[in-house]
């Protein structure tokens, strides 16, 4: 039996990751939790503002993925508005979107975890970073750098500027596409392409180095959610709500993503201010009865709930992919978000490609007015990390009532806190609750598989700030690391 | 009109009697920072960020409706009076809820560009935070009391220009606030011709076009130069 323990979230260092490990009466780690705490007090921030601003609001608070909270909140914006945009604009959205995954799928791949693929999980701390990785392999350094700048420069054209194009607004966009700027991104797409061919032999060779963390992270029966097109293609902008089980089973095959209520519930817990995302038909009574339906959802998510991709090339992969589970079930293993973030990437870059010989891509036509014609609007669209949710209720003039958002973060939180429990079981059981840096560096590897919207896991440059207790069945905390 | 001389920051210079101080230091080219002026507007000397030092006068004085006198000593841009301009700046900041990253006028924003122009990098008050609402009723537009300096310029444009006095003043001090008719949501008022002129000499985001996004307001008041110069010449005849 393992003693209840309240954590204050306040007391949480400032930019750490913090995680507490809770151990049973015979010293196993029998819970983990990650706490994350950073995404707070938002919603209410926003009532008595109206829906125009909110895109650029919500870019603006949560700096990680401004462009997803963009798209999201546009869309919630058609809604209100009871529109359908220029198809023009939608394609140019989808183009934004798409530039936005490669940009942060490279970051995650490149700059935060190919330092440990590469040059191993017990390699030096000081150089197991992007330095690290620019002394050793130069040239993959690199490139991993260009093909993020590939991103954002592709998002800097669209939107005017990198980091909060405030472009994309309730009805469309702001601007049209040049020919001149349509011309630049398509400059840029060849050398992206080999760059992704390169990253994907890379982790395919490093891969079989990792056949112990590839067995133990985050390797966990779970459901996933993602966006489906309505022909059950792998789809980030629109699209249906799809959910499957760890066995590939169907469970819900397009439901309008509107509706998403009706399936997902959000426990509260008073150790952190994150909500937790639950797949509602599989809650059951008791205490914890939300985390049967407990779900995953981001690019692992994406693979396993679509039936293909879409594109040449990303489907050769996925059909690779497939192969990491036994025929028809779906790719538990976290660590494979690594793989299927370099699919979606490849996919992406397929999609850009084709969007810039669009002939209707210049169209003057990107944005459609109207008013208030809807008093609550949802708006869904995949974010690097997973699917983004924005709810909005209005009066009938256009001011928020009430704002709720479901994100990525929050919803891969049950399979974060599962994952790190399962690693620090592998690799502190049987020593007394000891952490070492071997430890601490395979769970900082095991929560960015989740690659989770928190500034302290975003640091390029260097390993994650940690704050790490292990708490004893009695309460009492038997060791305690910060690592800044 | 006689000609009065005066010294302008250690110049002799001159100007018609009866004339503002403010207007004959434009026309010297020099820079006064302004918000509640507004050309073709009547002067009020409200944000007192024009003020100036008189010469054998502790006081400091508004030029906007300070008359140019014979033989002023007037010094416009002293230590003192810099730091009296952050001030005023860094106190309407303070008041209300001003940020600028979501605000739809970001980027074109009077209140903004003084701060700029002031050198003001930091609000040295505590924020007052008040909880303000947005009084989005009107078809067209949209009135956001967070980011009111409460300048007057709707009330006077509405009044002097329009005709259609729908703005006022109601309250004292912090709790001072701008309302349309006997204090009525905006889309309520029977005298509201729509004209959008308050919106457009609005110098922050307060009065905006309803469906804008955020920085994407820009305002301009050309408007004024025309109407006023139109109606001086009987440009228009309605007999
Ligand atoms: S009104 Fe001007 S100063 Fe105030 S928040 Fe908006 S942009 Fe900033
Ligand atoms: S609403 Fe605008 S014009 Fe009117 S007093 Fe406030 S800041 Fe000045």
């Amino acid at each position: 039996m393992t003693r209840t323990i309240t954590i204050d979230p306040v007391t949480r260092i400032e930019g750490h990751a913090k995680i507490t490990l809770m151990l049973d009466d015979s010293g196993q780690v029998e819970d983990a939790r990650f706490h994350v705490t950073e995404f707070r007090g938002f919603e209410k921030f926003c009532e008595g503002r109206n829906f125009w601003e909110m895109p650029g609001i919500t870019a603006r608070i949560c700096g990680i993925c401004p462009i997803s909270h963009l798209l999201a909140s546009a869309k919630t914006g058609d809604a209100i508005l009871g529109v359908r945009i220029p198809p023009t604009a939608a394609k140019l959205r989808r183009m934004l979107n798409w530039a936005q995954i490669v940009q942060s799928h490279a970051l995650s791949f490149f700059h935060l975890s190919s330092p440990d693929l590469l040059l191993g999980m017990d390699s030096d701390p000081a150089l197991r970073n992007v330095v690290g990785l620019i002394q050793k392999h130069p040239d993959i350094a690199r490139k991993g750098i260009r093909l993020r700048k590939f991103g954002q420069d592709t998002i800097r054209i669209l939107g005017g500027r990198s980091v909060h194009p405030a472009w994309t607004v309730p009805g469309g966009v702001r601007e049209p596409l040049s020919a001149e700027n349509r011309d630049l991104i398509k400059e840029m797409l060849p050398e992206a392409f080999d760059t992704i061919d390169l990253a994907l032999t890379l982790l395919k060779d490093a891969s079989a180095g990792y056949e112990d963390e590839a067995a133990h992270y985050g390797n966990f029966p779970s459901l996933y959610m993602g966006l489906v097109t309505p022909e059950g293609g792998l789809e980030h902008y629109d699209g249906l709500l799809r959910v499957v089980d760890s066995g590939g089973k169907i469970l819900e095959s397009g439901l309008d993503p509107a509706r998403y209520r009706e399936i997902i519930g959000e426990a509260v817990e008073p150790w952190t201010y994150l909500k937790f995302p639950y797949y509602k038909p599989y809650a059951y009574s008791g205490p914890s009865y939300y985390k049967m339906g407990m779900y995953r959802v981001g690019p692992l998510a994406r693979l396993n709930v679509c039936e293909f991709a879409g594109t040449p090339k990303a489907d050769e992969e996925l059909r690779a992919f497939r192969q990491l589970a036994p025929q028809g079930r779906a790719v538990n293993t976290a660590f494979h978000y690594h793989y299927a973030r370099l699919i979606e990437i490849l996919f992406a870059l397929e999609k850009i490609a084709e969007t810039v010989e669009d002939p209707h891509i210049l169209d003057e036509r990107v944005r459609s007015r109207a008013d208030v014609n809807q008093l609550v609007g949802v708006g869904v669209s995949e974010a690097p990390r997973g699917t983004l949710f924005h709810e909005y209720h209005v009066n009938e003039e256009g001011v928020l009532q009430k704002v709720n958002l479901i994100i990525a973060t929050g919803q891969n939180n049950l399979a974060m806190n599962r994952t790190v429990q399962q690693i620090a079981r592998h690799h502190i059981n049987g020593n007394g609750g000891k952490l070492t840096e071997g430890v601490l560096n395979r769970m900082e590897h095991g929560i960015r598989l989740y690659d989770p919207c928190l500034s302290c896991s975003t640091h390029a440059a260097g390993k994650m700030p940690m704050h790490v207790e292990v708490v004893a069945a009695d309460g009492e905390v038997v060791d305690e690391i910060i690592r800044d | 009109m006689p000609v009065v001389t005066l010294t302008v920051n250690d110049e002799l210079v001159s100007g018609q009697s009866g004339q503002s101080l403010l207007s004959l230091l434009k026309e010297l080219g020099i820079e006064m920072p302004t918000l509640c002026h507004l050309e073709g507007l009547s002067d009020r000397g409200g944000c007192r960020l024009c003020m100036v030092e008189l010469q054998g006068s502790k006081r400091l004085f508004a030029a906007c409706v300070t008359p140019v006198q014979e033989g002023m000593v007037v010094y416009t841009h002293t230590e003192r009076l810099n730091n009296y301009r952050r001030m005023i700046l860094e106190l309407l900041f303070a008041e209300r809820n001003h940020v600028c990253a979501v605000c739809v006028q970001n980027g074109h924003c009077e209140l903004q560009t003084q701060a700029a122009k002031n050198g003001m990098d930091s609000v040295r008050y505590d924020y007052l935070v008040p909880d303000l609402p947005m009084d989005a009723s009107h078809e067209r537009y949209v009135l956001d009391h967070n980011r009111c300096i409460l300048c007057t310029r709707c009330v006077r444009v509405c009044d002097e220009i329009e005709g259609a006095h729908v703005w006022d003043l109601m309250g004292r001090g912090v709790n001072s606030r701008v309302i349309a008719g006997l204090n009525q949501p905006w889309g309520d008022s029977d005298s509201c011709t729509k004209c959008g002129k308050c919106v457009q000499v609005c110098p922050t985001g307060a009065l905006t076009l309803r469906g804008s996004t955020v920085a994407e307001m820009e305002k301009q008041h050309d408007f004024l130069k025309w109407i006023l110069t139109g109606r001086e010449k009987k440009q228009w005849d309605y007999s």
